[in-house]
């Protein structure tokens, strides 16, 4: 079990003609993903690694029945794909492109829920199932199928963590990077939900950073929960009114400090990792609680 | 992106925000002939990228060209929060009967720029938010419509402006709105707003900030772009598409991808080292940008030695190795590196590496751990 994508899942890749899209389209096809077409306004009619390509979603969604895409779309177009894909009744919107305006996305935001889309990213490596495929740009080999459900704002840091996972044994039902910039589609409590609903999840490790208060409202969240989950916050170490790399890893006067959200955590009973390398000890402790 | 004062009231007024007339000076000389173009009194405001001008002494007044000279000298030079003040905008004084806040902020919750009106203006808008909120009208702007007139007027009305600045304030505002979404802000304010003894409403001062995102279709703006001196490195970095933020520490920090250099900043920490910056060299990085990553870390003179930490995924290990041994020719003489490399290309990178008799660790607490003993072991 998983949530959001299984094997089942019928993905088009927006931007697939490119050089990045094309790239990333071999190796989602080579973890296993569903790969049933291509959209590329003007290069319709040809083909990529196997799959068709259209000019328009629309078109792509009516001839392969696609219900979810991926988009590597360059940053002046990549909100406009967003909405194209909504609008054409795609429901899992997956964007990896980094440097989007934040203002087209606060108008994508408006198409993206008009039609009940879910929006994953932009900014971020995208997601994976471990065994069933991914879309984006998660090298698939670092994951193995299991019981842990994996969210986190930061792409490597996420290759990172699984990483230490899976070498101490631990699975994952799935994995996601949610997106570094200040809007995206959506949050950390939309996938706990998610996570929370999924029978193939026992627990949930939660990685965040600086920025915004996404973590101090998950915390809030978690409370609820019936299933355990542990946490990691970084940017301990960084000055209040810098970007650090992330649109949305910025600490502005009081608000999105680490301290801030590891407190909010700590008093909502949470885990929090003081380092990477604590993360697979306290999943082992989660997991043994729940089983 | 930081932009001054008087290019924030360029673009107001660009949309149509009634502003005072008046120029930016270089020199007392210059300020003194721009009063003397305006007659009148006039206001002499130093233009750096830092708030609580006021209160350091970066605003002052003059009542003829002589005075505006002199008080331009004064200015001129003064160093406010580490910062040396290099041009004055010299405009007409205006005689201010009240003043109010009008602000637009990008606002994560909604997804929306939200405004926010205060009948108490020249206020630190944070200060006010937090402890009396309810003196703080906010509303989400739709981005279907933008904001229409009649919905800014409403919101000056609830903010409880008085009736003769209904009217003109509402235009404001919402020119404020469209000068913040067609210039790709994160924010814009005008504090204060001011209504004059004669019955005008103008904007008084003004703050904006842009998104960097969007300067690529603002190239008029992103022409702005001008070094903060108490960081020119991090203005360097950004010409050069490098993301570099500069710390207090000495150890100097290199890694692909954001979430993973500030993990990497905090595990330098936790061993007991000082980060000295924060730089991502982004994905698939090549060997040449990896060798100008290092280079530029050990331009600033704290740095007393490197921790590269990449997880290669499109980045490859042969890659960042390669950078690293070409780098060796343009660093200072036994600076201390440590890499540590993960994923792609990993064992090849580190063969090249030990080839060339440089330190690497097995992840990233046992590399952390090597820089920082190797800068106090040199003392």
């Amino acid at each position: 079990m998983s949530i959001l994508l299984d094997n089942t899942t019928r993905v088009i890749v927006q931007g697939i003609t490119g050089r990045e899209g094309q790239f990333h389209t071999r190796n989602m096809k080579t973890a296993g993903t569903n790969i049933v077409g291509g959209v590329t306004p003007g290069k319709g009619g040809t083909i990529v690694e196997d799959a068709p390509v259209f000019d328009t979603v629309a078109e792509a969604k009516a001839a392969t029945g696609a219900n979810a895409t991926c988009i590597f779309v360059p940053p002046a177009g990549a909100a406009d794909a967003i909405m194209e894909a909504a609008s054409a009744g795609i429901e899992l919107i997956v964007c990896i492109t980094e440097g989007i305006p934040v203002i087209d996305m606060t108008r994508a935001m408006l198409v993206v829920r008009e039609h009940g889309a879910r929006l994953i990213g932009p900014n971020c490596p995208g997601m994976c199932t471990p065994g069933q495929g991914k879309i984006g740009i998660i090298p698939y080999q670092i994951f193995k199928p299991g019981p842990v459900g994996f969210i986190s704002r930061s792409g490597t840091l996420t290759y990172e963590v699984v990483a230490l996972l899976t070498e101490a044994g631990i699975g994952q039902s799935t994995c996601i990077g949610i997106g570094g910039d200040p809007i995206i589609g959506s949050t950390f409590t939309d996938y706990l939900k998610l996570f929370e609903a999924d029978a193939g999840t026992k627990a949930v490790v939660m990685c965040g950073e600086i920025g915004g208060s996404d973590e101090e409202d998950a915390a809030e969240y978690i409370k609820t929960m019936s299933k355990p989950v542990v946490t990691f916050i970084s940017g301990r170490t960084a000055p209040p009114g810098k970007r650090m790399g992330h649109a949305g890893a910025i600490i502005s006067g009081n608000t999105g400090t680490a301290q801030g959200k590891v407190a909010a955590l700590q008093a909502a009973k949470v885990p929090v990792a003081d380092t990477i390398f604590d993360i697979p000890d306290l999943a082992e402790e989660a997991l043994a609680r729940v089983s | 992106m930081k932009i001054h004062e008087y290019q924030a009231k360029e673009i107001l007024a660009h949309f149509g925000v009634p502003i005072q007339p008046g120029r930016v000076a270089y020199t007392p000389e210059e300020a003194e002939a721009i009063a003397r173009e305006l007659g009148g009194p006039v206001v002499i405001k130093a233009q750096v990228y830092v708030g609580g001008r006021g209160k350091a002494g970066g605003i002052q007044f003059g009542d003829t060209p002589e005075q505006a000279r002199t008080a331009a000298a004064k200015v001129l030079g003064m160093d406010i929060k580490g910062l040396t003040v290099e041009k004055v905008l010299v405009v007409s004084k205006l005689d201010i009967k009240e003043e109010y806040y009008l602000g637009i902020i990008l606002d994560r919750k909604s997804q929306a720029p939200v405004v926010m009106v205060s009948k108490e203006g020249g206020i630190d808008i944070e200060e006010v938010a937090a402890s009396t909120p309810e003196k703080i009208i906010q509303q989400p702007i739709d981005m279907h419509w933008g904001l229409r007139p009649f919905e800014a007027r409403d919101i000056l009305a609830r903010a409880g402006l008085p009736h003769q600045v209904i009217a003109k304030g509402g235009t404001i505002l919402a020119a404020l709105a469209r000068a913040f979404i067609e210039s790709d802000a994160s924010l814009a304010e005008i504090n204060p707003l001011a209504l004059t003894a004669d019955g005008q409403v103008q904007a008084a001062d003004a703050k904006i900030l842009l998104d960097d995102n969007g300067l690529f279709r603002q190239k008029e703006y992103a022409a702005w772009a001008e070094s903060e001196e108490s960081n020119p490195l991090e203005f360097e970095a950004k010409q050069a598409g490098l993301t570099y933020v500069k710390l207090d520490g000495n150890v100097g920090i290199i890694g692909n991808g954001a979430g993973l250099v500030m993990t990497t900043l905090d595990m330098v920490a936790r061993v007991g080292g000082k980060p000295a910056n924060f730089l991502d060299i982004g994905g698939g990085a090549k060997a040449e940008v990896m060798r100008k990553a290092l280079t530029f870390v050990a331009r600033d003179p704290q740095v007393k030695g490197i921790l590269v930490n990449i997880f290669g995924g499109i980045t490859r290990g042969e890659e960042v190795a390669k950078g690293v041994i070409l780098a060796q020719a343009d660093l200072p003489k036994g600076m201390p590196i440590v890499v540590r490399l993960s994923g792609t290309g990993a064992e090849e990178g580190r063969a090249m590496l030990k080839d060339a008799g440089l330190d690497w660790g097995k992840d990233m607490r046992d590399a952390a751990q090597k820089i920082v003993a190797a800068i106090n072991s040199k003392g």
